[in-house]
């Protein structure tokens, strides 16, 4: 499904550059649940945007369902993003004077879906994620998990293949960041491959595998099976804190 | 081809953002608006200002004496003098330039009330005229008719009177036609009301208030031996009004025995050098308004620039969401610029029907003012309001245009980012 090969990045800061990847090497299968952890400046996000290709990256590969992702057109990227991956950001990016579903029937407005049918998608989709008397009302009239809620449902409406999610509860309270992310699992186990950045541990410890970087590059992958072990140790963490 | 849906989107986009739109939209509908006001009024000055003048005949002169200022021939300077109708003869006969020629005499209306009719009284302005004077200065029967050849010859008491005179001295359900006026002590029978069909004025006074009797009548009943107060010329086609000018004056000059290089002697103009004048006078105020216009037109294009410029520093993340979601630059430039010319079309299209609408209202102001008004018919032609509307246009994309590649310039995480 995703396949990084050395990926390295980096970024030009004036006369200095910035090497933030050096050198990702990452396999991530078809209905993964995975997250990416790492301190900030860890190269996370960086890593999301190339996955997302909202970014390009200096070296390296990257294949998508056996596609090579490098050095596409802007519109090429764009078609592909709009059919194959869906966003969800921390601080949401609703657009603000849309309404819930308007905002959620966005992404078939840029696939060219008669305005109708589009709206008539975005409702089933709110309805799924239980917003639908929510469908009318603006951004600026819906709590935080509303909108995450709203935006995971534009995020699904193009049927993509990932979902991306940068810090989807760093702006949410327990409650919601729980709700949030058993919504994500629900994605998940439909078969949809569900990539979110996190440095909470409890978030992160309820995907199935979790990368962790260091420095621009993987420090370690704890899988499945390890993840009880990773979360014994969290909490350990918790007790001795 | 028309994508409904763009326009959706467009509509409600400027909809949901109406304070924006609207503060956009205002500067291109203000420069539209302020041009067709300016060009209306210019127009509306020329108008008014040529109905007043365009039935004169333009290529006219007029001549009148003044006090000698030279001595000559064993004359003293400060002479007093006055035409001959021996001059009027002369000139017919010698000068083939001549179109149409008509000698005047002016009556007494120094003395108050010189006209009257059992018991009404009024001071009018009277004048002794040739026929050919209508021909020259445009004046129309109202009733009756003109004054003509015969009256002249057979030096008849009849005269033709303004509107103004008519409506001091008849009642408004009297028929004045072959009513009698005692004017300066004699008799005349009224045979035409008449209107003037221009408002420059020769000889003082308001037109409405002129009283006409044929010269030859005029010069026998009061005495006017063969003195000729003042004339008027009008010169063939292809005779410079100017040249026939010069020439009848260096004539007169000799014929009265005044220095050639007497500058005062002689009082002349002619209506060409007017006209050009005028002419020069309505370039100037058109040229002007163009240049104002224009001017207001750019302020507001460049206002719309500058607001769509500040509107995508505002829209940057917006942008960047619809290209994480799958917009391309090509749909964001594309909106973006639709949207721009949408604005300045729909606020150009509004500024120039209003501007339109209040040049119309103020011409159906202007039209109860009557004819005294220099102002009227104010008016901008199909030409002027499509070209401006085509610059508005091209304006709009160009608007649109520039903000919009530096919106697709800017990274789309970048963009979402700007928020934090």
């Amino acid at each position: 499904m995703i396949r990084l090969n050395n990926i390295h990045k980096s970024y030009e800061m004036g006369s200095s550059s910035l090497h933030v990847l050096k050198g990702i090497d990452l396999h991530i299968e078809q209905g993964d649940f995975v997250s990416i952890m790492g301190s900030s400046g860890s190269g996370k996000s960086t890593l999301l945007n190339i996955l997302g290709m909202l970014d390009n990256y200096d070296n390296g590969t990257y294949h998508l369902s056996g596609n090579l992702i490098a050095n596409m057109s802007e519109k090429k990227a764009a078609k592909l993003r709009n059919e194959m991956v869906g966003f969800v950001f921390q601080s949401f990016n609703l657009i603000s004077f849309k309404n819930a579903m308007e905002n959620v029937a966005l992404p078939l407005y840029y696939k060219g879906v008669p305005r109708k049918k589009r709206n008539l998608i975005a409702l089933e989709y709110l309805d799924k994620l239980g917003l639908k008397e929510w469908a009318n009302h603006m951004p600026n009239e819906m709590s935080g998990g509303q909108k995450q809620r709203v935006a995971i449902a534009r995020a699904l409406i193009s049927q993509p293949k990932i979902i991306l999610a940068d810090e989807p509860t760093g702006a949410l309270d327990s409650a919601n960041s729980y709700e949030v992310m058993d919504i994500l699992r629900e994605i998940n186990d439909d078969g949809i491959t569900v990539i979110i950045v996190t440095h909470e541990h409890d978030i992160a410890a309820m995907t199935s595998q979790i990368i962790r970087l260091n420095d621009g590059r993987i420090h370690e992958i704890i899988r499945n099976g390890e993840l009880k072990q990773f979360q014994k140790e969290y909490i350990h963490g918790l007790e001795t804190a | 081809m028309f994508d409904l849906d763009l326009w959706r989107e467009i509509v409600s986009a400027l909809k949901k953002n109406r304070l924006r739109s609207f503060m956009t939209a205002f500067g291109v509908f203000w420069g539209i608006f302020m041009l067709v006001i300016m060009s209306g009024a210019g127009k509306a000055l020329e108008n008014g200002v040529l109905d007043g003048v365009k039935a004169f005949a333009t290529n006219s002169a007029f001549f009148w004496t003044e006090r000698t200022s030279v001595p000559y021939e064993g004359f003293q300077r400060g002479r007093r003098w006055n035409y001959e109708t021996s001059d009027i003869d002369y000139i017919r006969d010698n000068v083939k330039e001549v179109e149409y020629l008509s000698p005047r005499l002016f009556g007494n209306n120094q003395t108050g009330n010189n006209t009257i009719r059992g018991e009404r009284t009024g001071a009018f302005n009277v004048f002794g005229d040739y026929p050919d004077y209508f021909k020259i200065d445009r004046w129309t029967p109202a009733q009756g008719r003109l004054i003509n050849e015969i009256d002249l010859l057979q030096e008849r008491k009849v005269c033709n009177i303004g509107e103004r005179v008519a409506e001091v001295m008849f009642d408004k359900d009297e028929n004045p036609i072959g009513q009698y006026l005692k004017i300066s002590g004699v008799y005349f029978q009224v045979v035409g009301v008449i209107h003037a069909e221009t408002r420059i004025n020769i000889g003082g006074g308001k037109k409405e208030e002129t009283i006409i009797i044929p010269f030859t009548t005029m010069r026998k009943a009061y005495n006017f031996g063969n003195r000729v107060y003042f004339f008027s010329v009008t010169s063939k086609p292809g005779t410079k009004v100017s040249d026939l000018e010069e020439k009848l004056k260096t004539l007169l000059k000799d014929r009265h025995k005044i220095a050639p290089e007497d500058q005062q002697a002689i009082g002349s103009f002619n209506i060409e050098k007017e006209f050009v004048k005028f002419s020069a006078l309505f370039l100037g105020i058109q040229g002007l308004t163009w240049i104002v216009g224009i001017g207001t037109l750019l302020a507001g294009v460049i206002g719309v620039s500058n607001i769509m410029l500040v509107i995508i520093k505002e829209r940057t993340q917006e942008i960047g969401i619809q290209r994480a979601i799958g917009a391309t630059p090509a749909t964001v430039i594309k909106h973006i610029v639709a949207e721009s010319v949408f604005l300045t079309v729909m606020a150009g299209y509004i500024g120039l029907s209003l501007g339109v609408g209040v040049l119309e209202i103020l011409n159906q102001i202007l039209l109860k003012g009557g004819d005294e008004l220099f102002f009227r018919n104010p008016e901008i032609n199909l030409t002027m309001a499509l070209s401006a509307l085509a610059v508005l246009v091209v304006a709009g994309i160009i608007a649109g245009l520039i903000p919009a590649k530096r919106a697709v310039s800017i990274k789309p995480i970048d963009a979402i980012r700007d928020e934090g």
